[in-house]
């Protein structure tokens, strides 16, 4: 069975490393990508009432601005060499989400790029690779 | 929400107002005179007692209001509060909603535009001069509240306009229109034309002027005397940043410290009750006793009852319409369930906060008693209970606060400047709606609202418009008298959609995800 690779995908330079990583594994295994692109969301944030308004409204543009700026070229790109992608937009905590695609897709590995954040920085802030590590449901290579 | 009254908060924290430049005070007597002339007869018929008594009709209406859906509605404040709870935790949001606004947001961006001066100086205006009996009957009119707030805001959502392009507009104006003309009911346009013209003046005076006034006061409190204009001009200015400019980031910093605020309120009062533990059960033992025999406050039992009322009445805006413009935003294909939801928002803030304020004063002692009898001593004027420092409204809540621990006033003092600044935004979009659905959408439209809104920020906190602000007042409450006659005439389509829903729910049609 060839397997699927969850690529958390957000068009910056460690997550094209990680993509680079998954598409050369997935060509040697026969398998596919699924490019996946998380929105930071939280259903408890507060807003104000002009922007709970505008929510579907901006929610829309958003998902078309991540399918035409972030997820299209990608796909065009990797049309050529070979490997088959499909994609996926979600709303949420990034760590949390990728483990759901992974589940929902049967997905084989999680891949993902870290940007060298300061051990400091990941202290205070944390960091999607380590919410990552401990929640998720299939193996999770973290390309450096 | 706001405090009516107004002069007893200004007076009792001894605070005149700032030294208005001459030319200001020249035009502020003009206003007064003018708007004293022409609508005091609005005032006085919003606000009038019922013949013989003290008791204003207006109050009365609320609180009819509250029995007639409770009982309608067969109690359910209580029958729905776990559901309500698991709505908001998005037990039953369905994932792939995520980015849509949910059920908590809804609630938290409504709550923001109630929690306010109501609950911290309102409150101590109905101990001080109600006794701490008012607190049993606000509470008691906090819950029955919730039912109104359920049904119009059930309706809000129902009948709610959804645009092409995304954006969602409801509110009382249109429940009235559409809802009535769906039942074939004549006159919901009328209905709405007024509601939509008290919404615009309650939005520029309790949500506004008033604001502004009070928020001055507690920055000359804790900085000493200088004119009004320069906050006006100030808070003018962040409100021009956040609804002309559109700067986010100000608002969403107001909107993630409000809450801070008022847990750090809620959070502060819990701790004084819990310093003085040994004086819990005393305090409940005066609220009692206070509600059903007034313990020697002026009008007695029926003096502790009126101000409860109004207090919470005049704090949560369960009835006024206001809420249910907020609240129809949420992303659900059930109405039902923001009716749900909204019935937290009287809870939290009459049920909770509101008695926090109130037990605070009542156990740190404020109030003065009689050693020999125990009855509570009135005041000099003797209308109202004498205090230890003769503190009354915010500067009471302050004093009680400080007699636990000294520096609380200071945070007291920007958590009322906070909450002032985010029931204006929230009155200010609420105006809005209003403004839009009489003069059609449309930039140029909005943005001389806006500005009118800008301006007014700075009247308020600049002048002391007695007057005007009594008839923004009785505006809201203006909006109650609209609201209601429509929530009686559409409450049956809330009904339906109440049974259709809890009957699902029951069989399982409707379930949580995951």
């Amino acid at each position: 069975m060839s397997g699927k690779f969850v690529v958390g995908y957000d068009g910056s330079v460690s997550a094209r490393r990680a993509l680079e990583f998954a598409v050369e594994r997935a060509r040697a295994q026969g398998g596919s990508i699924v490019l996946t692109h998380v929105l930071e969301w939280s259903p408890y944030s507060f807003l104000t009432p002009n922007e709970l308004e505008e929510r579907h409204l901006r929610r829309r543009e958003e998902m078309e601005r991540a399918e035409k700026a972030i997820m299209h070229p990608v796909v065009a790109e990797l049309k050529d060499s070979g490997v088959p992608v499909e994609t996926a937009i979600r709303y949420g905590n990034t760590a949390d989400q990728l483990g759901k695609v992974a589940r929902e897709m049967n997905a084989v590995q999680i891949v993902i790029g870290r940007d060298g954040q300061s051990e400091i920085g990941a202290r205070i802030f944390g960091s999607v690779a380590v919410a990552l590590v401990q929640t998720s449901p299939v193996a999770c290579t973290i390309v450096p | 929400m706001y405090n009516k009254s107004f002069p007893a908060v200004m007076t009792a924290a001894g605070l005149a107002l700032a030294g208005v430049p001459a030319h200001a005070q020249s035009v502020d007597e003009t206003v007064n005179q003018i708007f004293a002339d022409s609508t005091g007869w609005f005032v006085n018929l919003i606000f009038a007692n019922f013949p013989g008594t003290s008791f204003p009709w207006i109050v009365a209406w609320l609180v009819i209001g509250a029995t007639v859906f409770t009982i309608y509605f067969g109690f359910i404040q209580f029958r729905a509060v776990g559901h309500s709870i698991a709505l908001v935790k998005g037990d039953y949001s369905d994932p792939n909603d995520a980015g849509e606004v949910s059920h908590f947001q809804a609630l938290a961006t409504a709550l923001s535009g109630t929690v306010g001066l109501g609950n911290i100086a309102g409150v101590a205006v109905a101990v001080s001069i109600g006794g701490p009996g008012a607190t049993f009957w606000m509470i008691l009119a906090g819950l029955m509240g919730m039912a109104s707030k359920f049904t119009e805001c059930t309706l809000g959502v129902k009948y709610r306009n959804e645009y092409e392009d995304g954006r969602v507009s409801g509110g009382p104006m249109y429940y009235l229109s559409k809802g009535f003309a769906e039942r074939g009911l004549p006159g919901g346009r009328i209905l709405a034309v007024l509601f939509s013209i008290f919404c615009i003046l309650g939005a520029l005076g309790g949500g506004n002027m008033f604001q502004a006034n009070q928020a001055h006061q507690q920055i000359t409190g804790v900085v000493g005397q200088y004119p009004g204009w320069i906050t006006g001009l100030v808070f003018a200015g962040l409100v021009f940043a956040v609804i002309v400019g559109g700067i986010k980031s100000i608002a969403r910093v107001t909107e993630k410290i409000v809450p801070f605020m008022g847990l750090l309120y809620v959070g502060t009062a819990l701790v004084i009750i819990a310093m003085n533990y040994h004086l819990i059960g005393w305090a409940f033992g005066q609220i009692f006793a206070g509600a059903f025999t007034g313990l020697g406050v002026a009008g007695g039992m029926v003096g502790a009852l009126i101000q409860g009322f109004k207090r919470a009445a005049f704090s949560n805006e369960a009835g006024v319409g206001s809420a249910a413009i907020a609240h129809s935003a949420v992303r659900t294909k059930e109405p039902i369930t923001e009716g749900v939801v909204s019935l937290l928002e009287p809870f939290i803030d009459t049920v909770v906060i509101c008695t926090m304020t109130a037990l605070v004063i009542i156990i740190t002692q404020q109030l003065v008693t009689d050693p020999q009898t125990g009855l509570y001593l009135l005041n000099e004027a003797g209308n109202g209970v004498q205090t230890v420092g003769g503190t009354s409204g915010v500067g009471l809540t302050s004093a009680a606060f400080g007699s636990a621990i000294g520096w609380f006033p200071y945070v007291l003092a920007i958590a009322v400047i906070l909450f002032a600044f985010s029931t204006m935004i929230t009155w200010s979009y609420y105006g809005l709606k209003a403004w839009t659905y009489l003069f059609g959408e449309g930039d140029t439209k909005e943005l001389v609202f806006k500005l009118i809104f800008c301006v007014f920020v700075v009247i308020g906190a600049a002048a002391s418009l007695g007057p005007v602000i009594d008839f923004s007042d009785a505006a809201i409450f203006a909006m109650a008298v609209v609201n209601i006659i429509g929530l009686y005439f559409l409450m049956p389509v809330v009904k339906r959609e109440l049974d259709s829903y809890m009957s699902r729910l029951k069989s399982g049609e409707i379930k949580k995800f995951e």
